[in-house]
Parts: structure tokens; sequence; C-alpha cells
């Protein structure tokens, strides 16, 4: 027996993309003043697509997702417009917000060991989506909470239902937080640095597994990382971000190998190669990333940048088309690799 | 489980020897008590203290006689009350010690566990500044002190209640001002304690998750942060337990109710060291014992503890 | 890289540290409760050590004539008197002196007595530290109250006991307190430079482990006092406490409660003076504390 046989609601419902973010600006009232964690970001998302947003800490990646879920906490406040399905989502009261979150909008987090209740079984933990959103019955709901684990290949899976996350290993019970995520087969899946807490071999088996579950549900996919290996094995389109603001953007080949922001480049370089040289210093970006609190009225990266001309001291630089799908905020016409 | 309980059991022995021991040589070397030497003191009484402390045997032989006598809870007899043993005082005073207390404790628990949760839930508004200053005066404010006020304001100026007294044990009215007095104390700190804990438990990372699952704010707080934030309130039982038994100890004279310690108020007065020292180690066996029930209350509901 | 007219400005540039005393001291000038009660405190202070030039009035001057009386200003009994005719308001800030000096020297006395415990204790380390650490536990989880009774039956009632008992059962937590912080900084980087540079061990806790315990030590001071006042307080209610002639608020309160139907000041003026010094206390300790560590909240 398969999970839920009848198609999923989105597959019926609107045309366009699935997610339309407008010019969201994210702030947080701190006792040292108001700090833009994300200052006008606009992008688009459409069905079974992947996008990856890229960052240092501060970048203000995670805070764009907190921001789409609603997860803020009390001191923060955002603008624009986060468009889900053709409903805007700012401002929605908590209620109809929860009707859509867990349920068609999913997130996973992190830090599985903190992101999980350790007060509760992991049994409890999936089957309460089921009854709560919905209204299945308690046998009904165990007997797909066990096959969900399944479905993420968690051996003995009924066991596991029974177990208490500190008694699962950290690869364990990120599976376990993505099979949460996918139990109502929602049509937005929301990875915030997934496999950041995790060994590297788990993490590979991590990505495999989203790939996976994307190929079967035709989940999209935002990705939100700082390592851009993660980047290039799963995304299609890749957003990189810095001082809260999108420096560029366009398909993560085309980004990889012609990066037209300097910041780009920059990360680019300083990732080490397996055919790298090993004589030689690992490049590095000088300087370091802005105060949040205090930005700078032109390009948050003028400081560090090697290109820098006056122009960019002046004003933020507008992200422009420089290509169908390709855009970049940079004053420089071209960045020659 | 059963591990866990007999090696806190024994970790409490020590304890109780050490209180043992120290009651018996305070008996013994306070002046002006039974055996200071310098007092005269008549035949038969002195034939009296010989048999009862069998002060013939050598100092270690006494001592496990007393040890002994103590293990079977006989405390010997009053000094001040001079026909009965301080055994049949405490039985006497324990039924309504424990009510009271007992109360207090259950009142502590549900008042200051709500109103601290209701703080949390309404952090740095009205409500949460209201509450935590409460509950400060109800640090703050010493019992014998409160009690009083209360006693004054609901006893004497509006006369809607007694002020003292315990009636025949059965009536109501003769139990509210005590207990809440008793009780006040602990509201506060638990509330206090609550809150804390509480906010905290809100801002972690599975109170998010929770939230980013899409359930309701009631099903986050009662199934999620409740089971959490309530954790330090259970530790804090124990130490709660010891602080109503040392407020009994002024309620019960303040309010003039024939419990544990008004025996113990009046035995000290009195200079009654048989009592004293009885009721404390009644005591110090109730704390420890409590403390043991607390933990193993604890280790039942906290999973990390509960599999080993 | 050339400093630049926005870099000058600050404006761009990431924030910089202050020291850390200068942090705390700017947050609890802030903190207004804790100021408050800093005023307050060196008011009723300050009207305790006056005492004797403020009233005309000794603590046992009895006046025939004005027993149980309210507050008459004609007559110099600003708080009224009491059932024995005794002026309550000289009562009360004597009583202030012995609560006030009880509290800080028994304070002191248990800072003494717990820093040095815990910090032979945390420094030693090994089977030396179990077993103190193992008497701690013993002790502290001994009801406190009834020991401090006990002494006062056993050794009857004066000034000095009163002292050793309180400070006696109020070390243990500066014990642990020190006890964890020495071992914490045992083990930093900068002792062990410090021994690399051939330093000694008292020199070391003397320069390095004694300046970062001065915060805790501070917080646990202004929070141990008014739980010795309380403790003193309770003494004297119970009859336990200061003897005649001497006074102090825990019998002030315990004689109003007896004639508090019929002279409510008696109880009134000693329970606000022991409630306002206590709050002011908490308030000063609780401002400290979120000065020192504002994570704490």
């Amino acid at each position: 027996m398969t999970v839920s046989q009848e198609l999923p609601a989105w597959k019926t419902g609107h045309q366009g993309p699935l997610l339309i973010v407008d010019q969201l600006v994210t702030r947080f009232a701190t006792p040292d003043g108001t700090v833009s964690a994300v200052n006008g970001v606009s992008f688009e998302v459409s069905k079974g697509e992947t996008i990856g947003i890229v960052g240092e800490s501060g970048s203000g990646k995670s805070q764009v997702l907190m921001s789409i879920m609603g997860l803020l906490p009390h001191n923060g406040s955002s603008t624009g417009s986060v468009q889900f399905d053709g409903k805007e989502l700012l401002g929605m009261p908590r209620d109809q917000l929860n009707k859509i979150r867990g349920t068609r909008m999913a997130m996973i987090f992190q830090d599985p060991m903190t992101a999980l209740n350790p007060y509760l079984t992991v049994g409890q933990q999936l089957t309460e989506v089921l009854t709560y959103h919905l209204s299945t019955n308690p046998a009904m709901a165990r007997e797909q909470a066990r096959e969900v684990l399944e479905q993420v290949h968690i051996p003995e899976p009924g066991k596991r239902l029974g177990m208490y996350p500190h008694e699962l290993s950290g690869g364990m019970r990120q599976r376990v937080m993505i099979a949460m995520g996918m139990l109502c087969r929602p049509d937005l899946l929301i990875a915030d640095e997934p496999t950041t807490a995790l060994d590297v071999t788990i993490q590979a088996e991590i990505l495999d597994l989203l790939a996976e579950q994307q190929a079967v549900t035709g989940t999209s996919i935002i990705l939100v990382t700082h390592d851009l290996g993660v980047v290039a094995g799963l995304c299609d389109r890749v957003m990189v971000m810095y001082g809260g603001r999108i420096v560029e953007q366009g398909p993560v080949r085309d980004i990889f190998y012609n990066p037209q922001h300097p910041y780009t480049r920059a990360l680019l370089m300083s990732m080490p190669r397996l055919d790298d040289d090993l004589a030689g210093d690992l490049p590095t970006i000088a300087g370091q990333p802005p105060n949040l609190a205090h930005m700078p009225p032109g390009c948050a990266f003028a400081p560090r940048c090697s290109f820098v001309s006056e122009q960019c001291r002046l004003a933020v630089p507008p992200l422009r088309e420089i290509a169908p799908g390709r855009a970049k905020a940079c004053t420089l016409d071209r960045l020659v690799a | 489980m059963f591990s866990f309980v007999a090696k806190r059991l024994l970790g409490a022995v020590p304890t109780l020897f050490v209180i043992i021991t120290i009651a018996f040589f305070m008996i013994r070397l306070a002046p002006g008590g039974p055996f200071d030497s310098e007092r005269a003191v008549p035949a038969e009484i002195q034939e009296n203290l010989n048999r009862v402390y069998h002060l013939d045997q050598p100092l270690i032989g006494q001592y496990w006689l007393y040890l002994k006598s103590v293990l079977e809870g006989n405390f010997g007899p009053s000094f001040s009350y001079k026909d009965y043993s301080v055994t049949e005082l405490i039985w006497d005073g324990f039924p309504v010690s424990m009510e009271l207390g007992l109360t207090a404790v259950f009142l502590a628990v549900i008042i200051g566990g709500g109103l601290g949760s209701l703080a949390a839930l309404k952090q740095n508004r009205t409500a949460d500044y209201t509450i935590m200053t409460a509950a400060m005066t109800g640090i703050t404010i010493p019992n014998f002190v409160m009690a009083p006020l209360l006693t004054l304001v609901l006893g004497v100026y509006l006369r809607v209640l007694p002020v003292g007294g315990w009636g025949n044990g059965h009536e109501l009215k003769y139990k509210i001002l005590p207990v809440v007095a008793l009780a006040l104390p602990q509201i506060a700190y638990v509330s206090r304690l609550t809150r804390g804990s509480m906010v905290e438990v809100l801002r972690s990372n599975f109170i998010r998750t929770a939230r980013a699952k899409g359930l309701s704010e009631w099903l986050t707080v009662t199934r999620h942060a409740a089971r959490a934030a309530f954790l330090p309130v259970v530790s804090y039982l124990g130490p709660a337990c010891a602080g109503i038994i040392t407020g009994s100890v002024v309620i019960e004279q303040i309010f003039s109710i024939p419990g544990i310690g008004r025996y113990f108020i009046q035995g000290a007065l009195n200079r009654d060291y048989t009592l004293v020292m009885g009721v404390v180690i009644f005591y110090g066996v109730l704390i420890i014992l409590f403390n043991l029930l607390v933990d193993v209350l604890y280790g039942v509901l906290d999973p990390k503890l509960a599999h080993r | 890289m050339s400093v630049t007219p926005l870099d000058a400005a600050g404006i761009g540039m990431p924030v910089e540290g202050t020291s850390l005393w200068k942090n705390a001291r700017r947050r609890l000038l802030r903190n207004r409760a804790a100021m408050g009660g800093l005023v307050v405190l060196t008011i009723i202070a300050a009207m305790a050590i006056l005492a004797p030039y403020l009233s005309a009035h000794a603590i046992d001057d009895i006046s025939w004539d004005a027993i149980s009386s309210p507050p008459d200003f004609a007559q110099g009994f600003y708080f009224g008197t009491d059932s024995n005719g005794r002026d309550l308001f000289v009562r009360t800030l004597y009583g202030a002196r012995i609560s006030l000096m009880v509290g800080i020297l028994a304070s002191i006395v248990s800072l003494v007595i717990g820093v040095i415990y815990g910090a032979v204790a945390g420094y030693l380390g090994g089977a030396i530290d179990n077993v103190m650490m193992r008497i701690v536990d013993i002790l502290y989880s001994l009801p406190f109250m009834f020991f401090v009774i006990l002494l006062t039956v056993f050794f009857g009632r004066n000034i000095l006991l009163i002292f050793v008992a309180i400070g006696a059962v109020q070390w243990l937590d500066m014990a642990r307190i020190v006890r964890g912080q020495t071992m914490a900084l045992k083990h930093r980087e900068f002792i062990e430079a410090a021994h690399a540079f051939g330093a000694s061990s008292s020199a070391i806790v003397r320069r390095h482990i004694i300046p970062n315990l001065l915060g805790p030590v501070m917080v646990f001071v202004t929070l141990t006092v008014p739980q010795v006042i309380l403790l003193e307080s309770f003494l004297s209610f119970l009859g336990l406490g200061v003897q005649e002639p001497m006074t102090s608020w825990g019998v002030l309160i315990s004689d109003g409660v007896k004639d508090m139907e019929t002279a409510p000041w008696t109880l009134l003026f000693p329970a606000t003076f022991l409630a306002v010094t206590l709050f002011s206390l908490n308030f000063l300790g609780d401002g400290l504390r979120d000065a020192l560590d504002p994570k704490d909240r």
C-alpha cells in the first residue's frame, strides 16, 4: 500500500510560478538598533525546480526562509510580498498560515538533534502531522509514518517509531526530518542547511535522498547552504547572497563556470579543489562581512572588492539581467575569469 | 530503574548518619543539658537519666544504643511535655502538618505553573510584568510578614476568615489562611521558574519545527513546550518541600495550628532537647525521602534518563 | 587599503568590543530598579547609622502616658509607640542596625569560608575535591533553619553565635560557585600560558583566578545579604534571635503581630522597613547579575 493515492491539490491548481518573492525586506529590532537581515530580495520558484541560496553567515539566506515560512521571532518583521500559489503569505493570519505550513510547504532544519523534540518519540512527532492536518485516525497515521520512514531508507522503521531522537544517529535524525516534511506531500520543501551538521559521507546520502524525493513527488526545493559543493550536486538554479541582497543568480553550471560577480568569483576561488596544487596559500576574501545594523550606502561588498570603483560606493547596484535567466548586481559590465 | 533508586538510597544513608551523629553529640555536649555534670541533679532523676540514656555504658555503646532506638523510631521522652514521648508528639502533629504541606505543594505547582506559563506566553507584555512583580513580592516578603498582613486584612478588617486556630480539623475556613500563607512563597518561586523555563523552551529549535509543521499555538505549547518547560519545576519539588517544612514552623506558630512545627518551636523555647532533636531527625528523613521521590519522578519523565 | 571617509565615520565597519567592566557599569546604571534599590539602601543605612541623633528617645525609654499610641509628631513618636510605651521609630532604626550588621558580617564570613573552600577544592581537584564536594552535598541537603535553631537551643542566644550559625550555613553555595569557576579557569589557555612562564600556583590563583571570580562573588554577596537578614529576622520573630534590650526587625514584627488588632502601626512600620530593604537588595542583586552576565535573562 502506498501513501495517499489521490493527486496532490497543487497539480490541479494555480498556473505559473509556485512561489513569487518580491522585494522582501526583513528587519529585526534589537537593543543596538534596527538590523536589516534581508534587503530587498526577489526571486521565483517554479514547480519541480530546485533553487540553491548560497552565502556566508550573516548574508541573510536563512532569514529569507524564515520570512517565507512566517517563523520570525517577536522582534522581526517583513515587508514586500511573498506569494505562494497565488496567496499572499506575509501578514496572513496564523490559523490560515498553519493550514499551508506542514501540508503544502514544509521546512527542514540544520541541526536535527535540536530540531526534533527530545521528549516525544519519533512516531509521535510524525503522526501528529497527519492527525492534526488530515484528521487521520491514529492507527492509519502510524502505518503511514512507518511507510514514510521506509521511503527515506531507515531500516526497521516500525521499531524506530517508538524511539526517541537521542537514540538515533545524526544521519537518521535528518532522514526523519525529511520524512516529516514529506508526509503530506508538500509542493515546496524548504531546507535550511540540511547537511551542515552532518559528516561528509552522510551529507552525500542526504542529498541523494532529497534528489530522490523530488524525482518521486515532483516537489520544488529551496536549499540554503554555505557549501558550494552541495549546490553543485543538487540545484538547477542558484542565487548568491551577500549583505542581505542577491548579488548574482542563474543556472548552476553558468554560475560555476562563468561567475560574473566579484563575490561569487572570490567564493569559488576560495574553495579547495582536489586538483589544486598544494603549494601556496588557500585564497581567502580579505575583510569582514558587513555590519547589518549599519549598512553602507553603496554595494555591500565594496569594502572587500578587488574591482571596486567610486560608482559602487554611491548607490546599491540593482540586480539586472545580463542574459536570459541570468542576473547580477554589479557595476562591472563583464568579469573575465 | 531499580539500581537508580538503590544507588540514591545508599547515597542518602551518610546524610542520615551525619544527622543522627550530630544529634547524639549535641545532646551530650549542650551546656545546661541533661548531661551537664556541673548541674546538681536529684538522685532519682539521675537514675532515670542513666536508665534512659544508658550512661553506665561506654560512649560507643551509648551511641550504638541511640542509633538503634532512633532507627526504631524512638526518640526518647520529651523534656517539656512531661507525660509524652517525642514519638507520640510527632505522631500527633504529623497529620495536620502533612495536610497543610501537601496542599501547599499542590497549589504551588498548579497555580505557580499556570501563572508562569501565562507570563511566558505574553512575554514582556502587561500580564508578564504584573505576574512577575507579584511573584517577586511573594518571594521577597517573608511569610512571617505576609501571614500577619493577610490576617490583618482578611481576619481583622474584613472579618471573612478566622484569625487563628484549627477548629476540629475538618472546617475549611480555618485552613484557608494558613495554606495560602504557606503556599505563597512557593507559588511565587514556581511561577518565576516556570516563566523562565518556558521562555527558553519557546525559543528552542524544536518549537520552531512544531510551528513550521503548521501546528496550532495551543498544541505547540501544551504538547511540545510543556513537557520540556516543567522538568525544572519537578526538580524544584525537592527544595520546595524543604521550604514548605521550614515555612510551616512559622505558619503553625502564627495561626496556632497543632502541627509538628509548633511543637518544635515550643521545644526550642523550652530547651526540650529530645523533642527538638527528634523533630529535626524526622524532618531530615522526610526531606531525604521527598528528594528521592522527586529524583525518581524526574528520571521517569525525562526520556534521556529513562532509557539507560 | 587606505582609510576612506566612510570607514572613518564607522559606517559599514564591524562593531568593536568594550571591556567587561565598562559594559557592566553602563548596564547597571541604566537599570532603574537596581539604582532605586541602591538609593533606598543608602537612605536606610544612613538612618541606621544616625539613629541616636534622629530621635530624642532611647530604645528602652518607657513613656507611661503614651502606651500603644499612634504616630504623634508633637511628642517625637514618629512611628508611634508599642505596647510598652517605647518609641517605635528609634527601635525600628536600631533594628535596622542589627539587621544590616548581621547581614553584612555573616555574608562576609560565609564568603570567606566559601571562597577558600571552593578555590582549594577546585584547584586541587581529584580525590580531595571529591571528598570536599561530597561534604558540601551532604550539608546542602540538610535543613538549615533547623540546625541554626538547634545551635541557639543548645548554646544559648548571643549575637555572636547568630553570626557564626548563619555564616556557617550560607557558605555552601559560594563554595560550589567558586569551585566551579576555579576548575573552569584552571584549564583555560592563559593559565597554561602562565604556567609556561613559570608562575607559581599561588601567583596564578592571585592574579588570574581571583579577578575572574569578582563578578559572581559580587552578585552572590548582594543576594546573600537579604537571605541572611531574612534568617535573622526569622529567628528573632520566633524568639530565638536577639534578646532584650537589643531589638531587630524580627522581634518588632513579632511584637507587632501580637498587637496587630489594636495597634496596627506596630506591625506595619517594621514590616515595611524589612520588606523594602529586602526588595532593594534583591533589585540591586538582580541588576548586578544582569549587568555582569546579560545572557542570564
